[in-house]
């Protein structure tokens, strides 16, 4: 992490880099977490983040890549597109969500 | 008359009713099974049959001959189920009325939730092993397999019995040993967790394991598609694992009845309060086994714990008070490791699976994370213990809550340091 993307984000985070109060974000902490992925957030990014956030509320669980297929309309190829690699991980953290718990 | 009706007549569901049916005065309460197989599986032994330790007759048997005579069987696929009016609405088109309801309907593997998976090479280079159909197809399939790539792929999580997939790579290396032909054939375990296995610790010991099984361990593999032509299974980041055999443990899902209900959650598990086993939104239904959504294995000494807790909840609850029992998530399985020798692991929500002795009056102890022929005979003597004392619904000198007595505190410190050095 540079410092300039540091000194901006003076939140706390925790091992693995997401927040570690998911009420300390808001649009603009999204944007810098982004930043750090090397991700520019679109409207379609945004349906992901605000779907993630809405369904914390509820569950206080990050949802898994299948929870978010089945309830919005981004389905897995694309989600893998906006968020490349692990996009349950990278959106959770754009989110500001903790990292999502996997399974038993 | 009031009644119960329970939705499966599965592990979990037989077991509820036949511990109830003891419980209850059957002069005043009526209890309905509704299943759509007339068929008990023993589900745990569908792992030896593509070895040739067990066959189809091992693990088959009419489901009446667990039930109680008085209690009705009813079988038929089910519709929905009307929370409201408190009714079961079958395929058949017969409506089954409730006081309580008891849901135990499991889960189910979905090959077709993966593009390609159920086309061409389906039971021809593509098998499953969580049905009994598919089990025997692949005993076939492996004795003709003279050499070559072996892939074991996990699609996604949460799945029944997570150990089973485990326990297929340790009993393949064992049997290709047999054969004399495991230098001719690679193993690769393909997962779409972060490690061998979902708790760290026990990651840890069984990715060993593997290592010194010479087994492939491929993670964070996200399956996407089975290409048929090409014979390699592709994840959703693209990567490829090319393969001769393909034994895959499918999405699981509960079964559709729950979605027509609007029940359920993105997979059909039933949202279920952790600690009562109550549903969490409707107080005269409660849910038990592969069903729910619990944070625990889906499993069927889970089941069983689940059974205990359930049988004193609901008693309470007929007799107008508040549930007394709470679940504590915990889980146990014996893992068989091949060569003849097994290792256990006990854990529940909070306490994951640890090394030391699973202390068992009369049998045991036997020893937690650790290879041992004790184990194995453990695993092998759980057939008869599942068909005459669980099923029945008799008292099994098992505590549903787990204990630490016998299991060894891991300094987690100590060990992520170990960790990052290997």
């Amino acid at each position: 992490m540079d410092t300039q993307t540091e000194k901006k984000l003076n939140i706390e985070r925790d091992e693995d880099g997401h927040l570690a109060d998911y009420t300390e974000w808001n649009e603009e902490v999204a944007e810098q977490l982004a930043e750090e992925e090397g991700i520019e957030l679109t409207d379609r990014h945004w349906v992901v983040i605000n779907f993630m956030r809405d369904d914390y509320e509820e569950k206080k669980e990050a949802p898994s890549i299948r929870r978010i297929k089945t309830y919005s309309d981004v389905g897995t190829k694309e989600l893998y597109q906006l968020f490349p690699k692990g996009p349950a991980k990278k959106a959770s953290k754009i989110a500001g969500l903790p990292k999502p718990k996997g399974c038993i | 008359m009031k009644r119960i009706v329970i939705l499966g007549a599965g592990t979990a569901g037989t077991m509820m009713l036949n511990k109830l049916h003891k419980r209850l005065d059957t002069k005043e309460w009526e209890f309905t099974i509704i299943d759509q197989d007339e068929m008990h599986y023993y589900q745990p032994g569908f792992l030896f049959i593509p070895f040739d330790i067990y066959e189809r007759d091992d693990v088959i048997k009419p489901k009446k001959y667990f039930l109680p005579p008085d209690a009705r069987l009813k079988i038929s696929p089910i519709d929905h189920v009307d929370p409201e009016s408190k009714k079961v609405h079958l395929s058949d088109g017969e409506e089954v009325p409730y006081d309580f309801l008891i849901i135990a309907t499991g889960t189910d593997i979905r090959p077709d939730e993966i593009e390609g998976m159920k086309e061409d090479l389906w039971k021809r280079d593509v098998f499953d092993f969580y049905t009994l159909d598919g089990a025997v197809s692949l005993s076939e399939r492996l004795k003709n397999f003279k050499g070559g790539r072996l892939v074991l792929n996990i699609a996604e999580m949460p799945i029944k019995c997570p150990v089973a997939p485990l326990e297929f790579i340790f009993l393949a290396d064992d049997y290709f040993k047999k054969r004399g032909i495991r230098d001719k054939v690679d193993l690769e375990f393909v997962t779409p967790l972060s490690g061998a296995f979902t708790k760290p610790i026990a990651a840890k010991h069984l990715g060993r394991m593997m290592e010194d099984k010479n087994i492939h361990l491929t993670t964070d593999f996200n399956i996407g598609q089975v290409d048929n032509d090409e014979k390699k299974i592709v994840s959703w980041d693209e990567r490829e694992v090319p393969f001769d055999l393909l034994v895959t443990i499918p999405t699981n899902m509960g079964d559709d009845y729950v979605m027509r209900s609007e029940m359920g959650d993105e997979l059909n598990f039933i949202p279920t309060d952790p600690h009562t086993l109550r549903h969490k939104t409707y107080e005269d239904i409660f849910v038990l086994g592969d069903a729910t959504d619990l944070p625990t294995s889906k499993a069927g000494s889970v089941a069983h714990f689940e059974a205990e807790i359930l049988e004193d909840n609901f008693i309470d609850v007929v007799e107008g008070r508040e549930c007394s029992q709470s679940f504590d998530g915990h889980a146990n399985c014996f893992i068989e490791s091949g060569g003849g020798k097994g290792i256990m692991i006990d854990f529940n929500y909070d306490v994951e699976p640890l090394p030391g002795k699973y202390p068992w009056a009369n049998v045991g102890p036997f020893s937690l994370l650790k290879e041992t022929k004790m184990n194995h005979y453990g695993k092998l003597f759980f057939k008869w213990v599942y068909w005459n004392l669980l099923l029945p619904g008799r008292q099994l000198p098992l505590e549903s809550q787990m204990t630490m007595n016998g299991k060894i505190q891991v300094d987690k410190e100590e060990e992520q340091k170990e960790q990052v050095m290997t």
